[in-house]
């Protein structure tokens, strides 16, 4: 937690490193959360022409307040247009005319495919999550993905209990061979650090950490044998610009 | 031509116990006067298809409604879980229930290709996923150009129910604001009801508006508030707060049983 001066939590250092990836974005697609607030927020203090599309069919919203659901009124109002869930999955997402999109996920692993539908078993399962939604093809098709989590060692496991969204499979020439329009993750954003995929093997390489965080740290909360970028930058902190417009947004 | 009906009445002319029916509206529109009057009629052993259960579905199954769900994304947006829609899956309260579980691009096709009496929907997805094997999909090979694609079922609902803004008195409807998969989920089933805000004597075209004729609808029902706690775009708003309040509802079986008990099975009905 932080007061009004306080120093950034690691919350909101993800969601303004988030919000830095969208700085020359032309789209954006997001659901609700940090992802959502990452991109009002570069809309706020970076890239006023970014176009924001929620999956409920609202493209070129411009909210004002942090929406609740992603079919809330306000998204609705402010649209450029509003369409169908056929033609948002079909004639937007699917055709790849989405350039990036932000995906949360109960489970990561280091290919950074994405679980969200059950925690065990899938016939018994511990924990039933609320399932796909739209991030099978919303992977599979816009240009690039970025996913957002939390940095925990029930996140970042060595093996996935379902397997929801693809990112790089099983490694190099996966998606090539699925024939999927779209790259596939760019960059995992969690509140220790940035990972991205190797070039040449796909698997996530930490290749940033946060201000004040340890690798270690990383180490102990990633559920695999973490490689790590040599040398390994850290990320900008938070300008005061970027945490005065997100803390102003957050208490609208 | 759709009939002007009070709303119990068109629910037990139009939706038998073991039925399938689909309440559609994504997060906007959603039929929850409809609903609540199912339960009301006691309805049982119904096979439940909503691509985001939402709150209503949450509390059908937790009724015990449900025989059977076809779904994408059963959350509570932006709030988390739906607790009775776990319960049911993960300890079989009230009673165990099947699932059949899609991505929002299959749903949306499942129904596109139903309102179009195609057998199936095509779409690149589900490759490289685990739903592959848990769902009724298969892939198939396009005759031109050789892709690898996934074809979907087409859904055929034997009961489509709506919430819309405006009906005029022939039973023509117009909806606006989002307008989800409704389109397509009425003209995919073999029997619709829309509930609608209010019947008006001449419908007024409105920027973004959807119009579907009376004369694909059997009936039309006057719900105002019918759509609460979700919304109807420019004449409710969606109540957010009732949605962070349904977490705590709902998270205990006597508490929800109580709460539905005080708020919707006693609650005098819309008709």
């Amino acid at each position: 937690m932080s007061g009004g001066n306080g120093l950034p939590t690691a919350g909101e250092v993800q969601t303004v490193v988030a919000a830095r990836q969208l700085a020359h974005a032309r789209s954006v697609f997001i659901g609700v959360g940090r992802p959502s607030t990452a991109a009002i927020l570069a809309r706020m203090v970076h890239n006023p022409q970014l176009v924001l599309v929620y999956e409920s069919g609202t493209v070129g919203a411009k909210p004002r307040h942090i929406p609740l659901s992603i079919g809330d009124g306000e998204l609705a109002e402010t649209a450029d247009f509003v369409v169908s869930v056929p033609e948002m999955f079909n004639y937007w997402i699917g055709a790849g005319r989405v350039q990036i999109a932000f995906l949360g996920a109960a489970q990561v692993d280091r290919f950074a495919n994405l679980n969200s539908t059950v925690i065990g078993d899938y016939a018994h399962p511990r924990t039933r999550l609320p399932g796909a939604g739209g991030a099978p093809e919303i992977a599979s098709s816009c240009q690039e993905v970025v996913v957002i989590v939390p940095h925990t060692r029930r996140t970042f496991v060595p093996e996935l209990d379902f397997r929801t969204t693809v990112g790089h499979g099983d490694g190099p020439g996966f998606r090539e061979r699925l024939g999927f329009p779209g790259r596939g993750p760019s960059a995992v954003i969690t509140d220790l650090g940035v990972l991205e995929p190797d070039p040449d093997t796909r698997e996530l390489v930490l290749s940033a950490v946060h201000p004040g965080v340890e690798v270690d740290q990383v180490r102990a909360q990633t559920g695999w044998e973490l490689r790590v970028a040599d040398p390994l930058p850290t990320t900008e902190p938070p300008t005061d610009a970027e945490l005065a417009a997100l803390r102003e947004l957050v208490s609208r | 031509m759709a009939e002007l009906l009070p709303l119990s009445d068109a629910l037990s002319e139009l939706v038998a116990d073991g039925d399938s029916v689909a309440l559609e509206g994504f997060t906007h529109l959603i039929p929850f006067a409809a609903g609540h009057e199912l339960l009301r009629q006691g309805r049982r052993e119904l096979e439940l298809i909503r691509m985001t259960p939402d709150v209503l579905y949450d509390q059908m199954i937790g009724m015990g409604a449900a025989r059977r769900l076809v779904f994408s994304y059963g959350g509570n947006p932006g709030v988390g879980s739906l607790h009775r829609f776990r319960d049911a899956i993960e300890h079989g309260w009230p009673h165990p229930i099947e699932i059949e579980e899609h991505s929002h691009a299959g749903m949306a096709n499942a129904y596109a290709a139903g309102a179009a009496r195609l057998p199936c929907g095509l779409l690149r997805g589900y490759l490289g996923t685990d739903l592959m094997e848990r769902t009724r999909v298969a892939p198939i090979t396009c005759p031109f150009t050789g892709q690898q694609l996934v074809a979907v079922p087409a859904l055929r609902p034997d009961v489509a129910i709506i919430h819309a803004q405006e009906a005029d008195r022939a039973g023509n409807v117009q909806l606006w604001g989002i307008p989800g998969v409704q389109k397509e989920a009425v003209l995919a089933a073999s029997r619709s009801l829309v509930t609608v805000e209010r019947v008006v004597d001449e419908l007024e075209p409105r920027p973004g508006g959807v119009i579907i004729p009376g004369w694909v609808i059997d009936a039309v029902a006057e719900a105002p508030g019918g759509s609460r706690p979700s919304y109807s775009h420019g004449i409710t708003e969606r109540d957010n707060d009732f949605y962070r309040r349904w977490d705590a509802i709902s998270r205990d079986r006597e508490a929800f049983v109580a709460w539905m008990e005080e708020h919707v099975l006693a609650g005098v009905h819309a008709g």
